[in-house]
């Protein structure tokens, strides 16, 4: 594997996870916990959207990201040829 | 022998045979089957067990109460617990997994090209586990006395005995397949009261959707959670739904440390070494938290729903009433409560002191100014319900109740409530398995094979693993016996010192190349240093009572750093880990050249396969 390939191979995780990891902030620290007032004006299937997000929807957002993670770096792995044999 | 007895016996036994079963069937005969199951488990399996493992007495038992009496600031638990799962799948768990070794310890070695590093790593790792499997212990021989009416010492004994045959004869093998076993029986004992009483209050059989829904027994017209704010409210109790926990930095904090904790925990981590490749290592991830989040998402609803009951029962709203508040609600006399009350009162979770000497039990907020003035226009002198801790007598009932009693308060049959205590103990069980799987890997492979004896044979390091899963077991009943001082504190330091010295080392050592051994160990002590000097000032010197300079253990202290509690510091110990280490490692040689290319290939799958376990 040459050099150039390997650094491209990492620049491509490193951007997966920046953007998998800015959606795992917002939706906890950002919906749950730093914006949860004004998001309580709001509900969703009976809960107030804030309260929601803190104890309910960021868990199923964090499952989401996980398994979009797994399936993507997948994809990568095969698309740079360093997927395991 | 009443036919609860019978129903508990017989379901815990069922289960305990179960788990034996599987050690005889699942026995290691190799040092790679001992430590990491032989790399040969599958992704969903090893979720499982990861779940199992994770899931302690604390989440269920403990977490539902903390829910119920904290409400939204209860969500730090509920997203500090999962959220690291995020961080563990994408920062660690593969990388870890590509390096193909056997312990974390190891890994901080090898990468730090430092013994010194991979003593820290053990220290680190030795303490954080102990103080939590200490917890463990205390969680079964409760479970014990409470529901099989053994004493606790005899609870723990039994308890020490089935983890000694599973552990030391399996090791990660056997601890692997009893988890599976263990996951369903805990989920099953969680879900099913919770589905029963989701059905009677909102007539909604998923909990999940359930605590969204209407207060069927109102008439349905208002929604549950509304319902639960006005009741505690009405009785001066913060509102459910908005109650926070310190102050929203605090939160903020507190989260950050439970997902940095949870992700730097080793007993978790060496889970992950279990599946063959690292394809597998990050799906797997993935399945532990979609099992965790099965228990994690009905958490909220047994909280609020068993808040909601139990206030209800001893506090009935009258419904044609015009009166606002206190006076709105009837409290019932003490003859006339349900068996329940009786019985968890035999065991100090629950206690009634009648202040005023009407014969009725009052419950409300009696702390709450406003509240008091009605209260006192009403004829009561306080609020009337407690839990005994010793001979004292604290206000509120015990927490843990709330998961304990549930079935009884919801009037489910006998054998829902002997299921609660099987699942009770299956968390323990799993959790002090793993962990002490992690605490003997550590001192036979890395101090022992790694340090003092390198040219060990693999028959002589088999042996020393069980004598030192042995050992661990000996020591970790010991302290559950005879609980230090410091067993109220040990969360704080579990997850702090997970946070701010392992996790931060872990990660640097796979995405920043140019780390080196003098920087990761820098800041390893600094993390460590500044959190256990914050916990230590706020709960005292090894949370010895009284050597607490900057006291208050309850509420807002006044001296806490940007309000900031002591449980939560582990974030700031993790900023500091990080930026002492970068510092530290700019100033000083970078790491040799074959260092560099070994973070190369750890970062690339390819390869896994004939990584060697040496």
């Amino acid at each position: 594997m040459t050099p150039e390939k390997r650094s491209a191979y990492w620049k491509a995780n490193l951007w997966l996870l920046t953007i998998l990891l800015i959606i795992w902030f917002v939706v906890s620290y950002g919906l749950g916990i730093l914006l949860v007032e004004p998001l309580n004006n709001f509900s969703l299937g009976g809960y107030p959207l804030g309260f929601w997000f803190a104890q309910q929807g960021s868990i199923y957002i964090f499952l989401a990201l996980i398994f979009v993670y797994a399936w993507q770096m997948n994809r990568l792995d095969k698309k740079f040829d360093v997927d395991e044999t | 022998m009443t036919a609860l007895d019978f129903w508990t016996y017989g379901v815990v036994g069922a289960t305990f045979l179960l788990y034996i079963g599987i050690a005889i069937w699942a026995r290691a005969s190799t040092t790679g089957e001992f430590y990491v199951a032989g790399k040969g488990v599958h992704p969903v399996a090893n979720g499982m067990a990861t779940a199992a493992d994770w899931m302690s007495a604390a989440s269920f038992i403990s977490m539902a109460g903390l829910i119920a009496f904290n409400g939204y600031g209860a969500s730090v638990f509920l997203m500090g617990w999962t959220g690291g799962y995020v961080l563990l799948a994408l920062l660690l768990a593969p990388y870890l997994r590509k390096f193909g070794k056997f312990t974390v310890p190891e890994f901080i070695g090898d990468r730090y090209y430092s013994q010194a590093a991979r003593i820290v790593a053990v220290i680190c790792l030795i303490l954080a586990s102990i103080t939590y499997v200490i917890g463990q212990m205390k969680g079964i021989g409760v479970a014990f006395s409470r529901f099989l009416e053994t004493s606790y010492e005899m609870g723990l004994y039994i308890g020490m005995g089935i983890v000694f045959i599973y552990a030391v004869l399996g090791g990660m093998k056997g601890i692997t397949y009893t988890q599976i076993a263990q996951y369903c029986v805990l989920i099953l004992a969680y879900t099913i009261p919770a589905i029963f009483i989701s059905l009677a209050l909102t007539g909604i059989p998923i909990p999940q959707i359930g605590l969204g829904g209407n207060y069927a027994p109102g008439g349905g017209e208002i929604s549950l959670l509304a319902k639960l704010d006005q009741v505690v409210t009405e009785l001066g109790f913060k509102q459910y739904t908005t109650q926070v926990m310190g102050s929203t930095l605090n939160m903020f904090a507190y989260t950050l440390s439970l997902m940095i904790g949870t992700a730097g925990l080793p007993h978790v981590i060496i889970r992950f070494f279990t599946v063959p490749k690292v394809k597998d290592a990050r799906y797997s991830a993935g399945w532990a938290l979609v099992f965790i989040a099965l228990l994690y998402t009905t958490a909220p609803a047994v909280g609020a729903m068993a808040r909601l009951n139990f206030t209800d029962t001893l506090m009935v709203q009258q419904t044609e009433t015009t009166e606002q508040g206190l006076a709105a609600f009837e409290p019932q006399p003490y003859d006339e409560l349900p068996p329940w009350f009786k019985n968890w009162e035999k065991t100090g979770l629950l206690a009634w002191q009648d202040l005023n000497d009407d014969g009725l039990v009052q419950y409300y907020n009696d702390t709450n100014e406003a509240t008091v003035a009605e209260a006192e226009a009403l004829g009561y002198a306080g609020s009337e319900v407690f839990h005994r801790s010793g001979d004292a007598l604290n206000p509120g009932p015990d927490r843990d109740i709330m998961v304990l009693a549930n079935p009884e308060i919801a009037q489910l049959p006998n054998w829902v409530i002997a299921l609660v205590v099987a699942g009770g103990l299956a968390a323990a069980l799993s959790t002090a398995a793993g962990l002490l799987l992690a605490i003997s890997s550590a001192i036979s492979h890395d101090l022992l094979k790694g340090v003092f004896a390198k040219g060990i044979s693999e028959k002589n390091e088999l042996m020393a693993g069980r004598i030192a899963m042995a050992g661990a077991i000996v020591v970790a009943g010991f302290l559950g016996l005879n609980p230090p001082g410091f067993a109220a504190g040990t969360v704080a330091i579990a997850f702090g010192l997970a946070a701010s010295s392992i996790f931060p080392a872990l990660m640097m050592g796979i995405f920043y190349k140019k780390m080196n051994n003098v920087g990761a160990v820098a800041g390893m002590l600094a993390g460590i240093t500044v959190t256990l000097l914050y916990v230590f000032q706020h709960k005292g010197i090894f949370f010895i009572p009284g050597t607490a300079f900057l006291a208050p253990e309850l509420g807002m202290g006044p001296d806490w750093f940007f309000g900031i509690s002591p449980n939560a510091f582990g974030a700031v110990g993790a900023i500091v880990n990080f930026v002492v280490a970068f510092v530290v490692a700019k100033l000083t040689a970078p790491p040799p050249e074959h260092i560099q290319h070994l973070v190369e290939d750890v970062r690339v799958p390819r390869g896994s396969g004939e990584a060697t376990s040496h």
